[in-house]
């Protein structure tokens, strides 16, 4: 809730693209989106009571200036890099990696995950993938992939750069996950039971703020994960760039931060439990047009 | 805070329109109705894969009676067991020894304003916020609000201010689901987030006549 923590000075890299260096010093002042408001008029009407089209229309407005230009493509070029580049004990590139289209193939991949892979016997979403081939075919070991997952400003995290090159390469593919192989469906069974749960000491489930149309938390808006719609254009635009953080985030890094306020204990870096509920939401996105990576606040 | 009878009507609309429609697909989920996974597969799952951070321990994972039923029933439980359980949160609450509800409404604010408090990421024993503004609209000044609970502007005027009111209001925020079980609002008092004082400030921020809340 609280994450607009300023401009970071590290993101040195992004400052190649001016208009991501603009973005997020806008994000840094999330406030100046009231600003906006005001300019609206909005407070009169919201004086009227209730959320209001203006605030809507302030806030999508902001969205438009995003979308003019985002730093995601510099992850993805770090993460073509990565991907091709040979690395750890064995020496090897991860082009040999199979993401379920067959070895090396990374074109429209990413929106047929999660999906069940053989050689693993495991329904994996695109990180415990990457962590199977990392280890598989570079030597890696996993206790040093999942150590640190996500970037912070003083380290960039290589699995969420190739997360932005895999999942760039299924801009513009139709999500298809397939949920056919009886792995797959307790997968999203599992995945929709922990939708629902509601624990903690605030009683949260993931429905709590994610299963009602047009919500708000302050002026962020929140998708209704339980219908097609809502799950498909935010699925869709994730992983993203976060402008308010300065940093690129994988799905992963999505649902952590979402239990943690929900104030439920730390989920397991790409643990079955996360693939479920990713699996859940993945496959009720089933249909629509992949668009990502995105820009967030 | 008038969800709750808003609530209770629609769920009496909706099983009128199961009857009707025979049982029909209520379920919001978009695919195939799954069945739900097993329960001893889902417990394993959750073990297995949270682990403790901070203040948030694995406990945190356990759910108490009221958080089954509204999970068990997607928050429409039936009228025997939500009363009797309501019952029982509304007998929990721990009402002010001084009887006395409203607090002051500027320290009310900044109750309202901090969203702070019960993440692995705050320090455990660190004082709350109520985080209010996240789902409510409140003062007319602040505009970042949310629009999970409906808005609380002109409360006090609206409602009054009677002992009862501020009685209402203060359980209201102490336990939410003493009044309407399967609430998305936090028992902020029975978690021990809030305390007396901090309940008391937010009554006064809420219903207090020189609130901004209240003003004209």
């Amino acid at each position: 809730m609280a994450e607009v923590t300023g401009a970071r000075a590290g993101a040195a890299t992004h400052k190649a693209l001016g208009v991501g260096r603009a973005a997020r010093a806008i994000a840094a002042a999330w406030p100046w989106v009231a600003a906006i408001l005001l300019w609206s008029g909005a407070d009169t009407a919201m004086a009227a009571g209730g959320a209001s089209d203006p605030v809507d229309a302030a806030i999508a407005r902001y969205h438009e200036m995003l979308d003019e230009g985002n730093p995601a493509e510099l992850d993805e070029m770090r993460g073509e890099q990565l991907w091709k580049t040979a690395a750890g004990p064995a020496h090897a590139s991860l082009e040999g990696c199979d993401l379920g289209r067959g070895p090396g193939v990374v074109k429209g991949a990413y929106a047929e995950l999660p999906r069940l892979f053989a050689d693993t016997g495991r329904v994996q979403d695109l990180e415990s993938r990457l962590i199977t081939c990392m280890t598989g075919l570079q030597g890696i070991p996993e206790s040093e992939i999942v150590a640190k997952p996500f970037s912070t400003d003083s380290a960039r995290s290589d699995i969420e750069a190739l997360v932005a090159y895999v999942a760039g390469q299924s801009r513009g593919v139709t999500m298809r996950v397939p949920v056919h192989d009886a792995k797959e469906k307790g997968a999203y069974a599992l995945g929709e039971r922990l939708f629902f749960y509601r624990a903690g000491p605030y009683d949260f489930s993931c429905a709590s703020c994610h299963s009602s149309n047009g919500s708000r938390i302050r002026l962020q808006e929140l998708p209704n994960l339980s219908t097609t719609a809502g799950a498909q254009r935010a699925y869709t635009s994730w992983p993203a760039y976060r402008v308010s953080q300065g940093l690129f985030r994988s799905f992963q890094w999505r649902l952590y931060d979402c239990f943690r306020q929900q104030r439920f204990p730390e989920p397991v870096y790409a643990s079955d439990a996360t693939i479920a509920l990713t699996m859940f939401i993945a496959a009720n996105a089933n249909g629509a047009v992949y668009n990502g990576p995105g820009i967030k606040r | 805070m008038r969800r709750g009878r808003c609530t209770a009507a629609r769920t009496r609309a909706l099983a009128v329109a199961l009857v009707v429609l025979g049982g029909g697909a209520l379920a919001p989920v978009a695919l195939q109705a799954a069945d739900p996974a097993p329960d001893a597969r889902f417990k394993q799952l959750l073990q297995q894969d949270f682990r403790p951070r901070g203040g948030a321990g694995m406990d945190r994972l356990e759910q108490d009676p009221v958080q089954k039923i509204c999970t068990e029933t997607h928050d429409r439980p039936p009228a025997g067991p939500r009363e009797a359980l309501q019952k029982e949160q509304l007998e929990a609450i721990r009402w002010p020894a001084d009887g006395h509800f409203l607090g002051d409404w500027r320290a009310g604010e900044k109750v309202a304003q901090d969203g702070r408090g019960m993440t692995w990421s705050d320090l455990p024993g660190a004082v709350s916020g109520g985080g209010c503004y996240g789902c409510h609209q409140i003062s007319p000044q602040e505009i970042a609000f949310g629009t999970i609970g409906p808005s609380l502007l002109q409360l006090g005027r609206k409602r009054g201010a009677s002992p009862q009111m501020q009685r209402y209001v203060y359980g209201h925020i102490y336990d939410a689901k003493a009044y309407n079980l399967c609430s998305t609002m936090p028992r902020f008092g029975f978690s021990g987030a809030l305390t007396e004082q901090q309940i008391k400030d937010l009554v006064a921020l809420l219903l207090d006549p020189d609130s901004p809340v209240n003003r004209p």
